[in-house]
């Protein structure tokens, strides 16, 4: 799959194109396709926690397996689609790995029948382009903080609520994001 | 519920959605999420982080037969464990803790009542029922202490607390939460330590009570 194109020339991007196709079609080879972009990244990521090659290919099963049967909750005004499977990996590994399932919000509901929202769901992919240039910019370091918070080991739990994370230049981003993501809930609601 | 004005911190918040908080306080972050819309964009803008890392990690090769597997059960049946709804005053969260039941409340003395609803290792996730203007006894805490109003309200030496409001107290913080005089205040409240009681009289009734 390519990478998003230059934010001059707005494009909806290829993996929200194929998660579409796939919740709204049910169309594997489009799920195919995100399965060949996201399977050796979550295998990576699982990894990173010292998880055995096995299990950690167990984990990718299950959390593809989810992305096809739950795709009825993805949508794409509100992020996009590695943001939705961040969250299924970081929910299913949870799951493995501590005894109690991890505590989740009520789902919302999309309209089923919502008209495609190009402009939004364009607002969205830009956002994880600038984001993921913010991300670049930062020192080594800093990345490296950045990874430990959200890709982090599982077991690790001396998190500074104190100091807060080193979110340092992405603040400003997220920030952003939840600026649009907040005027988006007003109209789901 | 434009009225919250105390929102879930951004480093507890981007602790949630990487799944690293302590279950205690990942039930309170998901009950107030459930409940307020700043929470829930907050989350998601979170989740928008992580998905760029995700995409941007370093690759491992998956086994040939992998793909193979999970193309073929695409088309097995699958039902969804359903999950609980809110119900009252109390987010799907926690009724999932619950199992769906009402609290089975125990009296803590003056009116006050708790229900346990979680404990173990990472601490203890408690529902409390404070009468309108009661006090709940004087207290610090031995870590962290997360407190979201699921009905009436409260307040302390900190500030004014509403339906959605979260109080985030850590240890150095000694306080006498209030309940409003409207209605009966009902939190849910999250602690990484068991509480200690300054009085003498709670501290002998501590081990009794687990408050």
């Amino acid at each position: 799959m390519t990478q998003s194109a230059a934010p001059s020339t707005p494009k909806i991007s290829q993996q929200t194109i194929c998660m579409l196709a796939v919740r709204d079609r049910r169309d594997k080879a489009a799920f195919a396709e995100l399965f060949d972009h996201f399977a050796p990244r979550l295998k990576g990521f699982i990894m990173r926690s010292g998880t055995s090659n096995a299990q950690a290919e167990e984990i990718v099963q299950d959390v593809m397996l989810t992305v096809w049967r739950k795709s009825d909750q993805f949508d794409p005004k509100r992020a996009q689609v590695s943001a939705w499977i961040y969250q299924i990996a970081r929910n299913r590994q949870i799951d493995v790995f501590r005894k109690n399932a991890r505590p989740l919000p009520e789902e919302l509901r999309h309209e089923p029948d919502a008209e495609p929202d190009a402009s939004a769901m364009l607002a969205v992919d830009q956002e994880a382009t600038l984001l993921k240039r913010a991300i670049g910019r930062l020192k080594p370091e800093q990345r490296a903080m950045i990874e430990k918070a959200y890709l982090g080991d599982l077991t690790h739990q001396e998190i500074s609520t104190e100091t807060g994370l080193p979110l340092g230049t992405i603040k400003s981003r997220i920030r952003l994001a939840l600026e649009r993501l907040r005027h988006e809930l007003r109209d789901i609601r | 519920m434009s009225a919250i004005k105390h929102h879930t911190p951004d480093p507890l918040m981007a602790a949630y959605a990487a799944g690293t908080l302590p279950h205690p306080f990942a039930m309170v972050v998901a009950a107030q999420i459930s409940m307020d819309d700043t929470a829930r964009a907050s989350f998601e803008a979170h989740k928008v982080a992580g998905g760029v890392l995700l995409d941007d990690t370093e690759t491992a090769p998956v086994s040939e037969d992998l793909k193979s597997n999970v193309m073929d059960q695409l088309d097995a049946t699958y039902v969804e464990k359903p999950r609980k709804k809110a119900q009252g005053v109390y987010p799907a969260p926690v009724m999932e803790a619950l199992k769906g039941r009402p609290p089975r409340w125990k009296s803590l003395g003056l009116g006050v009542r708790q229900d346990i609803i979680w404990s173990g290792p990472e601490g203890s996730v408690r529902l409390l029922y404070i009468p309108p203007n009661q006090a709940v006894p004087d207290h610090s805490h031995g870590g962290l202490e997360l407190t979201l109003v699921l009905q009436g309200s409260f307040s302390d030496e900190t500030g004014e607390f509403g339906v959605g409001d979260l109080e985030v107290a850590n240890e150095n913080v000694e306080h006498t939460p209030f309940a409003g005089g409207d209605q009966a205040c009902i939190c849910l409240a999250a602690t990484d330590a068991p509480l200690r009681f300054r009085s003498f009289m709670p501290r002998l009734l501590q081990p009794l009570f687990r408050i």
